[in-house]
Order: structure tokens, then C-alpha cells, then sequence
């Protein structure tokens, strides 16, 4: 899956507003992009979830939003970089309930079950990457 | 910053979430609703989110802390008009609300903060609705 | 092919236009007895012959090239049109295919040298015959997903059942997706309706899997988070052993054996007040 430069749009992620900012954009793009009501709230609820881990875990980073499409679908793509401290242990922080911050604990576990696609790519002192996708029906 | 206005009706204080939360809004709106609460003396607070879009880990935190807050200040919190997309997402991601009573709008809410005193105000505005026919 | 044999098979098809046009009319009105008349089959001819002509005109070697753009989409067009109508693959590819008749009576009082552009002819509309045939499928495709979806509308009524009250009688298998379907459905009438009470009745479903049942808990949990209770009635004793087989965890949802009783439970819990005695057997 590649991003189409065309259609992507790059948000910068080091305050609170730029959080919102990047749930506004995401919700747009879902949109555009026809996913159901039900699939774009839960796209937008992941990308609010993994940009909030951004600023707080990876000290803040960007995503890259895009739109993709495959034949008769369309999706919708985001990316998050930062160059943090990345995850130690993945299959922990993968697991509900842990959180290494003041958090639920729900951040990458509810984010994944949250969406179509999901893949991480961390490890300690090399910063975290994540990326979701969801595709209309 | 945005803020979210807190109204007062009678001894229930009101607040209806009209704009996208950042997290910092959110904790501001959590500790205004505990100063006005002892100010007031509310026995209610009703939190209408039928404007909110999503209910993300920090949201719904949120409305569990103002809850417990709430209860320790005596007094009961109804959260009012959730999104269907929003409920069924809140629910894969496994958030649960605990301690919070939901309402599907914002005069069932109303009705369930009911005092037993019927001479307060509220009262007597849900009696009003209460006549319409259901 | 060069481009300059593309002109000559377009002067081909122009000079002889009469006696193609003939032969291929006839196959084609004798194919589709009754479908269609035979002026229609004239016009929708001279128009497929003309964007052929063109294509060849503008330099096309093969369908896939930008010159037979138009002829591509005239003939999926047609594709389409007929798959809505109910023609058969068949029936939608001969228009295309008896164009060879016209090609083949031609060929039988033709000279020698134009058999090497004959063959390049027939070749071409065996191709055009094919891309009718996909554009058909395509299209017959799309009118079974969308019939799949209005399908799945009508198969999930919810319907109000009293004042405060909504239920949705569940028949047949409950696949993931229709689960889904009925879930949100569901939640959206609470709101539409203002009732507090939701009743899922699954008589008529006779096997759930561990997805479904999910999707089912997944739904009561979702309208108590919006402020709705949620009742599931009519499980049968098989669906009872799977769930507690599956060890699905159905914790403090509401159950009852018929939609009868969960409707009572339901006036029950919303006050006596709203609640008409017959209806409570008081």
C-alpha cells in the first residue's frame, strides 16, 4: 500500500489542538472516501487514539493521510511517525488494560480492533510508526 | 482554548458538548463541573453528547471521572444522547462507562435526576413534558 | 498492425457497409426472436459499426487502445443494459459476435489479398465479443450486490412494537455482516423513537457461531451505553448449548423464552402508567 501524493496530506502533531485537527481531517477524508457512519467513527476514534499516543508517548510527530482505492473500494489511510522512544515490548503494550502513561490502556489494542488494517513498527530508541486503514463496503 | 458552557437548571447543572474536545478542554470542563457542584450545591449534572462525533479512551474517561467526582460531591450524572456509531465503536474498543447512568435524550435524562421533592424546579418542568403525549 | 492497415480494415467495413451490415442484422434478429425488434437491432448496429469504424480510423490496433474509448463504452453500455433486462450472456454477446457473419460473407466473394485484413477483423471482434461478455458479468455483478443489500434491508425490520418499544424478529442465518446491519439499525430506531427498550427475537434463527453471539452482546452493551435496555428472546435450547459451549460470556443480559415476554418485561419496567392492564393480564 503506498500513499498517493495526489491525495495525501501531511499534519504535524505537537500540540492538543493538532489532535483534533488530525481527527477533523481523517473524519473528512472518510467521508469523501464513503466509508459507513459506523466504519468512519471508528476510523476517526483510532486516529484519535494513536495521534494522542504521538504528542504524548513519541514527544510529539506527524501523520500522513491519504486516500487509496482498490478497483471498487476506497479507503482511507494514516500514518503515524514520531521519533520517540519507541516500544520496548510490543506484545505488552498490545495487550488491554496496559499502559505505561496515565491512560485505559485501550490506545493500540482498541485502535487495532478499531480498523481494517493495522501495522506497527517500533523498537527501543528508533521511534514508532503506525498504520490504519479502513475501506468503504 | 474552547470551554464548554455549564448551565444551572434548578439543582441540576447542564452541560451540553458542542465542540470537537481536546483533551485539554476536556479537563477543564471536568474541573469546572467539580467547583460548580460544591458551589451550587447540584444534586445533578446532565452531560448531553449528542454533538460529540467520538468517544475516544481520554473522552470516556472523562465522563467516568465527572461521574465518581460527581458521587462523591452527592451528586448523580446522566449522560445523555450518544451517537449509535458512537455507542458500537465505545464498544469494540472496550470502553465501559462504569459508574456512569445514560439517558437516550436529554429529558429522559432530566427525568432520571428527578428529585423525590416534586416543589423544585425541574420538577415542574418535567411534569410539563411528561404531559405531552408519548 | 500499423496504423495504415487500421485505415484499410475501416475502408474494409466502409466500402462493403451493405452486405456486413446484412448478414449480421439477419443472424442477429434470428438469435434474439422477440427480444427485440429488428429496427432496434439496426440502430444499435450502425452505431457499434460507426464507433469501430472510427476506432480504426483514429489508429486503434487493439480494444484496449485510447481510439476504441467509445466503442468500449457504447458496448459496455449495451452490456449493461441488457443484463438489467434479463438477456442471457448469450443474447448480449451476439450482437457483437454476428458481426463475423458480415465479415464471412464478404470474405466468400473477396479477392485473396483481403484475407490477411478479414482475419485482422475477426480477431478484432472476437476481442469486442469478449469485452461484451465482462462488461455483462460486471454488470450482473453489480445488480447482485445491490439486490444482495436490499436483501439484507428488507430481511431486518425493526419494527415498534409499542410506545417506548422497538423489536427486531431475526430469520434465517445471521452472518457477521447482517448482524452488523441489524445492530446498527437497532440503535439508530432507539433514537429515532425515543425507546428505552430494544427486543432482539431470534426464533427463527437456528444456529448462531461465536461472531454472531459477539455481534448480539455487542449490540445490548451498546444500547445501555446509549441508555436503552435490551432483551434477547426466542434462543433456542441449541443456540442455549452453543453459547454456553462456546463459553460466551452472557453475564446480566436480558433474556426471555418468547417476544410475548419480553414485551411484558419491557411494559413492565417502564411503568405501570404507560402500561394498558390487558397487556398485563391485571
Amino acid at each position: 500500500m503506498t500513499a498517493d501524493p495526489a491525495t495525501s496530506q501531511r499534519l504535524a502533531i505537537t500540540t492538543d489542538g493538532d489532535v483534533v485537527r488530525v481527527r477533523q481531517a481523517v473524519r473528512g477524508l472518510a467521508q469523501g472516501a464513503r466509508l459507513s457512519l459506523v466504519d468512519q467513527t471508528k476510523l476517526v476514534t483510532a486516529a484519535s487514539e494513536l495521534a494522542r499516543n504521538t504528542l504524548v508517548y513519541g514527544g510529539g510527530g506527524e501523520a500522513v493521510l491519504s486516500v487509496e482505492a482498490d478497483g471498487r473500494r476506497t479507503g482511507v489511510r494514516v500514518e503515524f511517525r514520531d521519533d520517540g522512544p519507541g516500544i520496548p515490548d510490543l506484545d505488552l503494550a498490545m495487550t488491554d488494560g496496559w499502559t505505561s502513561g496515565g491512560g485505559l490502556g485501550l490506545g493500540l489494542s482498541g485502535a487495532r480492533r478499531l480498523v481494517e488494517h493495522f501495522e506497527i513498527d517500533t523498537g527501543p530508541g528508533r521511534g514508532t510508526r503506525v498504520v490504519i486503514a479502513s475501506w468503504s463496503r | 482554548m474552547d470551554t464548554v458552557p455549564i448551565l444551572k437548571l434548578g439543582s441540576t447543572l447542564l452541560v451540553s458538548i458542542q465542540v470537537d474536545l481536546s483533551d485539554q478542554t476536556a479537563l477543564q470542563l471536568q474541573e469546572d463541573l467539580a467547583e460548580r457542584i460544591t458551589q451550587t450545591g447540584a444534586r445533578g449534572v446532565l452531560i448531553d453528547i449528542s454533538g460529540l462525533e467520538i468517544v475516544d479512551s481520554f473522552i470516556g474517561r472523562m465522563l467516568s471521572s465527572i461521574a465518581g467526582i460527581s458521587r462523591v460531591l452527592d451528586a448523580t450524572t446522566v449522560v445523555v444522547g450518544m451517537r449509535p456509531a458512537v455507542a458500537i465503536t465505545m464498544v469494540e474498543l472496550g470502553l465501559s462507562l462504569d459508574g456512569v447512568r445514560t439517558a437516550l435524550d436529554v429529558e429522559k435524562g432530566l427525568r432520571m435526576l428527578q428529585p423525590e421533592d416534586s416543589e423544585a424546579p425541574e420538577a415542574l418542568l418535567l411534569g410539563l413534558a411528561a404531559a405531552e403525549p408519548e | 498492425m500499423p496504423a495504415a492497415d487500421a485505415a484499410r480494415l475501416a475502408a474494409i467495413l466502409e466500402d462493403r457497409t451493405a452486405d456486413i451490415s446484412a448478414a449480421w442484422l439477419d443472424r442477429v434478429v434470428a438469435e434474439l426472436q422477440g427480444r427485440t425488434t429488428r429496427a432496434e437491432a439496426q440502430r444499435e448496429q450502425a452505431e457499434i459499426l460507426d464507433a469501430l469504424v472510427d476506432g480504426l480510423k483514429a489508429g486503434g490496433e487493439r480494444v484496449d487502445a485510447p481510439a476504441f474509448d467509445a466503442l468500449r463504452g457504447l458496448l459496455a453500455e449495451l452490456s449493461a443494459a441488457r443484463a438489467r433486462l434479463g438477456f442471457t450472456p448469450r443474447e448480449t454477446a451476439v450482437g457483437v459476435f454476428a458481426l463475423k457473419e458480415g465479415l464471412y460473407a464478404v470474405a466468400g466473394e473477396g479477392d485473396a489479398a483481403d484475407v490477411a485484413d478479414l482475419t485482422a477483423l475477426l480477431r478484432l471482434v472476437d476481442d469486442l465479443g469478449l469485452f461484451t461478455f465482462e462488461s455483462f458479468a460486471a454488470a450482473r455483478e453489480s445488480i447482485i450486490s445491490e439486490q444482495a443489500e436490499q436483501l439484507l434491508e428488507l430481511s431486518t425490520p425493526v419494527v415498534k412494537l409499542w410506545e417506548g418499544v422497538v423489536a427486531v424478529p431475526l430469520v434465517g442465518t445471521l452472518d457477521s455482516a447482517r448482524t452488523q446491519v441489524v445492530m446498527e439499525k437497532l440503535l439508530q430506531t432507539l433514537v429515532e423513537t425515543g425507546s428505552e427498550h430494544a427486543i432482539i427475537d431470534i426464533t427463527g434463527v437456528p444456529a448462531v457461531d461465536t461472531q454472531v453471539a459477539q455481534h448480539l452482546l455487542k449490540t445490548v452493551v451498546a444500547a445501555r451505553l446509549m441508555g436503552a435496555e435490551c432483551t434477547i428472546s426466542g434462543i433456542r435450547p441449541q443456540i442455549a448449548q452453543t453459547i454456553v459451549a462456546l463459553g460466551i460470556e452472557f453475564g446480566d443480559i436480558r433474556t426471555k423464552a418468547t417476544l410475548a415476554d419480553a414485551l411484558v418485561a419491557a411494559l413492565r419496567s417502564n411503568g405501570a402508567a404507560r402500561t394498558p392492564a390487558a397487556v398485563l393480564g391485571v
